[in-house]
């Protein structure tokens, strides 16, 4: 059993826990994940490790709430503990020695690129954070980016926060103002990431993106997570979950993700129903 | 009295009750049945049975002490050398070890020594004199070992260790232990409380064992060592599956085998939305393969509710990997077999992503090829579109890539398997052995167990020798 210490809204829809899981913040580095199974009969389900404290032994997940897992989690509180849960899992994140990066992030991405910016910091080099949503409610997290950034840049659709527009609108002018950008990390839902990739490759920029396909094991058994970039077959659990923007077919990730739709809505309408009942 | 010519029956649920429920399929030996199969054995003064088995059951005395309804006692003869008969005697294909050298069949059909193996353990379990009938061992250990992976291979490891006198910490990946016994073999072949009843066998010898821990990643190797644990096992099995090498392989609706068996067997996708783990079939399903694993995935696509269930396979049905047994109880289920038959592309509905059709084209058997195996050619002009919901890929799979991966030390080969040295287990790495599918490839689970059992008594000889002891 994995005890949750913390639990904060970070957004609407947006949670924090924080689990105390000492071998997995001893081992953890940014970019990894987590498995996680909240009782028996549940599904795992893969969440990016948001920050680790390594002294205290505990893991910062945060989550967006999307499927029936993800709602069942949000009910949980402080002192609640979660079945099962396994890592950290996945390749760390190779910045392959580049010096100064801008970190784009949307939706629950925002969280998940966190611990990159924060590295990357440390390490000395420049980063340039640029975060967006729908509107202001669903922005988080922008007095901890703001801590560890050399600049953070906000976009809102609708101009509640920030510059109106989306978070291509301020990377393309990044790209256009200061050639020495040599590397851009895109960590979000992936038409955001698609569309970072396509800007990034007009001005000739490594990218790479964070994906989240479908997982089951995510321990390089079951080949459920596979997505094809540069032509070939790779999986997320082992070759990833970073890859090469260029290089993915985003295309087929979406279809991929869309597989169980139908029964993913359906479990959720059933919880929904059932936790009416409950409460 | 002369010696019936025929292996005595095993009662099973008939083909159109039990594609309908995931209950075990064969029966198992009631007392009357066992005891006429086990008068079958001749006793031989050299039994080869015993050098067909990789872990060495002393085959005849069992099978007497059957004979004189001792069962207790052969349940204990068994686990001498074997912690999982309940397991084995359903899995293993002894038509190819044991009973392919019974003198007995020579001439008539061989002693139904798999079936008896079970009618024992079975037996065992039912009066529940398992904790009773184990061994007990010293308070104090030799020394700490890890064994990761809780699957064919790391338990029987770690049995071995446990009875040699070790402290024995299993680390599993997954949430539940088994390994391919849990997640890949289904219920209808080998019952899951079965195997709980046997890993359990194990926590009586005293082996920990810990759930939620992928060693390479959670542990990393080197902190093992450093935590003061003498050697360790690495049977983390099976990895990445292989793909068809066609286009539309990444369509939505086709599956890898490990992960429809998996969605059906640890996740119990056959309960959803109970659980909350979920699995497409549709009504049309195709598993390209002809092993055991293809076998079992065809067979969970009919309980599941498809109308139309195809093996695709590009070879004749002599050639077919899986065990004959497996094979006529598909088909007795109502699976049909498209032999001779190569898969050339995945159709698939352009919008939704979704598998829609299966294109094949005929082949026919030329020369032998490197396995052996008479290497299908394709006839030209021979494809047609078999339409299909889903897809299901049954060729096979590498090594599982994370241990290695963590460990650049560790020496692997061309598929990325863990070098062993086949006798022994020792890697490249002192202290760190390995064995199952990490060092040969996807393989049977009782060759699996074989290459524990040559571990453990290898880190025995290693330990010791560093300890100064024996």
């Amino acid at each position: 059993m994995f005890k949750i210490l913390k639990k904060r809204d970070v957004s609407p829809s947006v949670k924090l826990i924080e689990i105390e899981a000492p071998l997995v913040a001893n081992s953890a580095k940014s970019g990894q994940f987590v498995v996680l199974r909240l009782k028996d009969g549940g599904e795992r389900i893969p969440l990016t490790i948001a920050d680790k404290d390594k002294k205290k032994g505990t893991l910062t997940i945060v989550f967006q709430v999307v499927g029936k897992t993800t709602q069942e989690l949000s009910v949980y509180k402080a002192g609640d503990s979660i079945k099962d849960l396994l890592g950290p899992l996945g390749k760390a994140t190779d910045f392959g020695g580049a010096k100064n990066i801008v970190c784009v992030a949307g939706g629950v991405g925002i969280a998940e690129i966190y611990p990159e910016v924060k590295e990357l910091q440390e390490e000395g080099k420049k980063v340039t954070t640029i975060i967006g949503a729908r509107n202001k409610s669903l922005l988080f997290f922008e007095e901890e980016l703001k801590a560890v950034s050399s600049a953070l840049h906000i976009t809102t659709d609708d101009g509640s926060s920030g510059r109106k527009g989306f978070v291509s609108d301020v990377l393309k002018d990044l790209l256009t103002s200061d050639k020495s950008i040599d590397l851009v990390v895109a960590v979000g839902p992936v038409i955001m990431m698609k569309v970072v990739s396509e800007l990034t490759k007009n001005f000739n920029v490594r990218t790479i993106v964070s994906l989240n396909p479908i997982m089951l094991d995510a321990t390089g058994m079951c080949g459920a997570c596979r997505v094809t970039v540069g032509g070939k077959t790779l999986f997320g659990c082992v070759d990833g979950p970073s890859f090469d923007g260029h290089q993915v077919d985003f295309g087929g990730l979406m279809k991929r993700l869309n597989q169980f739709k139908d029964e993913e809505k359906n479990s959720a309408e059933i919880y929904k129903l059932k936790c009416a009942e409950c409460r | 009295m002369p010696i019936n010519p025929k292996k005595t029956d095993m009662s099973k649920q008939a083909p159109e009750a039990r594609v309908k429920n995931f209950n075990e399929v064969a029966l198992g030996y009631n007392e009357a049945e066992a005891l006429k199969e086990a008068a079958r054995c001749l006793q031989c003064k050299k039994p080869f049975c015993i050098e067909g088995c990789p872990v060495n059951v002393n085959i005849p005395a069992f099978i007497k002490l059957v004979g004189e309804k001792k069962y207790d006692e052969a349940a204990k003869k068994i686990k001498e050398t074997n912690s999982l008969p309940a397991v084995c005697g359903r899995v293993c294909p002894q038509e190819e070890q044991c009973e392919l050298k019974c003198i007995v069949g020579k001439k008539n059909e061989p002693v139904g020594i798999g079936r008896l193996e079970r009618f024992v353990a079975d037996a065992e379990m039912k009066a529940g004199n398992i904790e009773k009938n184990a061994v007990k061992l010293p308070e104090k250990k030799l020394a700490k070992v890890v064994i990761a992976g809780s699957g064919p291979a790391g338990l029987t490891c770690a049995g071995d260790l446990a009875m040699l006198g070790y402290d024995v910490t299993i680390y599993e990946s997954l949430h539940a232990t088994g390994g391919v016994l849990r997640y890949g073999i289904p219920q209808f072949r080998l019952p899951k409380e079965i195997l709980d009843i046997e890993v359990d066998y194990l926590r009586k010898l005293g082996v920990k064992i810990i759930v939620n821990v992928l060693v390479g990643k959670t542990i990393p190797v080197a902190e093992l060592f450093k935590q003061g644990y003498a050697a360790v096992f690495i049977g983390a099995g099976a990895g990445l599956p292989s793909f068809l090498g066609v286009p539309g392989e990444n369509l939505a609706g086709v599956y890898s085998a490990n992960e429809y068996l998996t969605r059906i067997n640890l996740m119990q996708a056959y309960k959803f939305p109970e659980t909350d783990t979920p699995v497409r079939i549709g009504g049309r399903v195709a598993v390209v393969g002809a092993g055991n694993v293809a076998m079992d995935a065809a067979r969970c696509s009919l309980r599941l509710g498809a109308k139309e269930v195809y093996i695709v396979y590009r070879r004749s049905e002599e050639e077919m990997p899986a065990r004959k047994e497996e094979i006529e109880n598909a088909v007795e289920e109502g699976v049909k077999l498209h032999l001779l038959t190569a898969p050339v592309e995945v159709l698939g509905d352009e919008k939704t992503g979704r598998v829609t059709g299966l294109k094949v084209i005929k082949c026919s058997l030329g020369e032998p090829d490197a396995s052996g195996r008479r290497r299908p050619v394709i006839i030209p002009g021979s494809e047609y579109v078999m339409e299909l919901d889903t897809v299901v890929s049954a060729i096979g799979q590498s090594p599982n890539p994370l241990i290695p991966q963590s460990m650049p030390e560790l020496k692997t080969g061309k598929w990325g398997n863990i070098v062993t040295n086949e006798e022994t287990g020792e890697t490249s790495v002192p202290g760190v052995y390995a064995g199952g599918d990490i060092a040969t490839g996807a393989a049977t689970v009782i060759a699996a167990m074989g290459a524990g059992k040559k571990a453990a008594a290898s880190m025995d000889k290693y330990i010791k020798a560093k300890l100064g002891i024996g």
